[in-house]
């Protein structure tokens, strides 16, 4: 367990400073994409780092506390254009939604062929 | 730890694992245990009259795990990435439409009904996570912690509705399911995405990934256009 978060915060650290070099990529992504090519390369066995990172994403909701309580911030802001503000992110977080589900699954199970193995989808 | 710092931390913490409880018994969406303990928290810091400032004493303790847990993505995506290989075509066309649509559908509606445009920026990447978005939203004349303030709201709205909308309109694929969810959501929609299963939290995990790579590229020319 406390050496899988080791290793996350190691991948974490290598990520940020790349991300520092000015990739366009905060340090997070960069060292999730890289910790994802250590384990495809075999450079990272996954049962070094799985309790750490179950014990984490079982969690992952929990972490968002912090920032979610800073709204309270921006009260007097948020709430002189609240209607607008929740309309408008209503429309968009369902467009999205919508549009990636069903953009997705329409060239997953129609499409697959030129991309996908056959059998793949279900 | 200073006794402040401690005791918010214990609250943010008991009042999450009662929530999580509530949220597993009565199976209703806007119960969500990050909402829940949003409010409860901020309702108690109201109370005593403690800045939010205070509270991060300790808060910071608990956000400090946000940046290993993204990394921790990496092994759904590893475990599935067979899968993700071969889906790779539609996964990279449909979050191309969806983080275009993220874009254009809050900034439009947001500006029509005469949002300052100071907040307009800084909406504008709300879906992706609080990382990109931030970089994005400075990018683009916006406010940080605004941003910041809006990514979670969005967060917390497409986890909550997310399932729901997605099964109205027949979406199903995990492949699918989860991509959306990570696209519309980042890290709330991708926790919701996992109690799906773990192709649907592989989906989500690589939502936030190239819809955040996506949207960071788009944004300010979009913005740029939409708003004169």
């Amino acid at each position: 367990m406390l050496g899988g978060l080791g290793i996350l915060l190691l991948f974490l650290s290598i990520g940020e400073a790349a991300s520092a070099l000015g990739i366009g990529l905060p340090g997070n992504v960069v060292g999730m994409l890289l910790l994802t090519a250590a384990l495809a390369l075999g450079i990272v066995r996954v049962e070094r780092v799985r309790q750490a990172t179950d014990v984490l994403l079982d969690n992952l909701a929990f972490l968002f506390v912090p920032p979610g309580v800073g709204v309270m911030v921006h009260f007097g802001v948020l709430g002189r254009s609240w209607v607008a503000l929740s309309v408008a992110v209503l429309i968009s977080t369902v467009a999205v939604l919508v549009v990636t589900g069903v953009v997705t699954q329409w060239l997953l199970r129609r499409g697959g062929r030129w991309f996908a193995q056959p059998g793949n989808e279900r | 730890m200073v006794p402040q710092a401690l005791f918010w931390v214990t609250l943010s913490l008991l009042t999450y694992a009662a929530a999580r409880v509530l949220y597993r018994r009565m199976r209703f969406p806007l119960l969500h245990p990050v909402l829940v303990t949003i409010a409860v928290v901020i309702a108690v810091l109201r109370v005593t009259g403690t800045q939010y400032a205070a509270y991060m004493v300790g808060g910071r303790f608990i956000s400090f795990f946000l940046g290993p847990s993204v990394v921790a993505l990496g092994v759904p995506l590893y475990l599935r990435l067979k899968e993700m290989k071969e889906s790779a075509p539609a996964v990279l066309t449909a979050v191309l439409f969806g983080s275009t649509v993220g874009i254009v559908s809050v900034v439009t509606p947001a500006l029509l009904l005469g949002t300052p445009e100071l907040l307009v920026r800084s909406m504008a990447p709300k879906s992706v996570t609080t990382p990109i978005a931030i970089v994005v939203s400075e990018a683009i004349g916006g406010d940080a912690s605004l941003t910041a303030a809006m990514v979670v709201v969005t967060g917390i709205l497409g986890a909550v509705i997310g399932p729901l909308v997605l099964r109205l309109v027949g979406v199903v694929h995990p492949i699918a399911f989860g991509l959306a969810m990570g696209s519309a959501a980042h890290g709330i929609g991708t926790a919701r995405a996992l109690e799906e299963g773990s192709l649907h939290g592989a989906a989500a995990g690589l939502g936030i990934c190239i819809c955040g790579v996506m949207t960071s590229i788009l944004t300010p020319p979009i913005v740029g256009l939409l708003i004169r």
